[in-house]
């Protein structure tokens, strides 16, 4: 497996597809993996189109006091990120890159900021539309994109430590929620054919920590709170998660206080596509040069 | 001295778990239906193991295992700890 990783990641380099910089799961893009990427973004906008979310861009970062609240260090601690930085006086500084000169551990001093890497885009949201008060008749909507970080470094090039994901997030009823996940699946089957890609959609769990994660990892299963659209890109075997499609009950609404217009907890879900992913699969399955790709493929893509 | 039941009912008491007072639900009442989240019930497992000085064994880290008072004496009981009194 790991060669197959290695080999993919090797050929992705050497095309200038991806930039190395000197960190596994950390890599530039070319501007041609770009256009790929802003083409699933577009058909992702297309199909979306008449929903009438709401568009909130952020920072690749929230709130330590957030990510705190979220739940996520409880969950998932091995992947976080937070920010650190100097906070020291002269004297603490000229100790500082002393150690550095020798080759020691210049970080001792560090101390955490406010600021947290974004695990997911959609975490952003929700803190966010609970301080606005209780949701419209309708529910919410939102449309989020942006960088994420999960500190899990590998040599497959579809598990970066920094990527994009595409998302709608969906706050309401419990059959508001269900029923946009419902849709999502449907309509993320149709996008990623027109891609031209082999799929398919299975029930799968988040990576928790620990005995306690196996706890929440068999409950998120038992009730199939997350589906997963898998495209192999390495392996036929072990297909990747090109994207999710998440209800997480009223988890977010109790943890953040997100009310319903009738005054209840709401229930929330999302749909993520992994935009890196995505972008891939199409180079692994229809090659380098997105000018030789299908005509089909390319006006799915826009391009 | 107090049995099983008694201490998952005293622990499932103090804390703030539940948005309901477990002394009005029945043994056989859900309590995810009475409030218990997802992250709560990795406390709750937490805190019975320390109670009980037990390990729950994987097959038994499911959601329903925490259920209910019945499905977590039953849990309990399980894996040796003894029903009657500790």
């Amino acid at each position: 497996m790991s060669d197959a990783h290695r080999a993919y990641r090797d050929e992705l380099l050497q095309h200038g597809l991806l930039i190395s910089m000197g960190v596994d799961g950390l890599y530039g893009r070319s501007p041609v993996f770009e256009q790929i990427v802003g083409g699933i973004d577009h058909a992702f906008s297309r199909a979306a189109g008449a929903d009438g979310a709401e568009t909130m861009r952020f920072p690749p970062g929230i709130g330590k006091a957030q990510l705190e609240q979220s739940g996520y260090l409880k969950s998932s601690p091995q992947l976080v990120g937070t920010v650190h930085s100097f906070m020291g006086l002269d004297r603490d500084h000229r100790a500082m890159i002393e150690t550095l000169e020798k080759g020691g551990d210049w970080t001792a001093g560090q101390k955490t900021t406010q600021v947290a890497l974004t695990p997911a885009t959609c975490y952003a949201v929700y803190p966010v539309m609970a301080a606005r008060g209780p949701l419209a008749e309708a529910g919410g909507l939102v449309d989020v994109r942006g960088y994420c970080f999960r500190h899990e470094p590998s040599i497959d090039p579809a598990r970066l430590q920094m990527f994009r994901q595409r998302e709608h997030v969906r706050l309401g009823t419990e059959a508001q929620a269900l029923d946009f996940r419902a849709l999502w699946i449907e309509r993320a089957q149709t996008i990623i054919g027109s891609f031209g890609l082999p799929f398919e959609v299975d029930v799968a769990n988040d990576p928790f920590f620990g005995r306690t994660g196996k706890l929440l990892a068999t409950s998120q299963r038992e009730d199939a709170l997350k589906f997963e659209l898998l495209v192999p890109i390495t392996s036929n075997e072990a297909p990747t998660a090109c994207a999710s499609f998440n209800y997480h009950r009223d988890l977010f609404g109790r943890t953040w206080g997100v009310r319903t217009a009738a005054g209840e907890v709401a229930h929330t879900a999302c749909v993520g596509f992994g935009l890196e992913r995505i972008t891939l699969a199409l180079l692994k399955h229809h090659g380098f040069v997105p000018a030789k790709w299908p005509a089909k493929v390319r006006d799915a893509l826009g391009l | 001295m107090s049995s099983v039941r008694e201490r998952v009912r005293a622990l499932l008491k103090t804390t703030g778990w539940l948005q309901t007072d477990i002394d009005t639900l029945a043994d056989d009442a859900d309590l995810y239906t009475a409030g218990l989240t997802s992250h709560a019930t990795v406390t709750l497992m937490l805190s019975l193991e320390e109670a009980f000085d037990v390990e729950f064994p994987d097959s038994l880290l499911r959601r329903r295992t925490f259920s209910s008072v019945d499905t977590i004496v039953e849990a309990l009981t399980s894996i040796g700890v003894d029903k009657a009194a500790v």
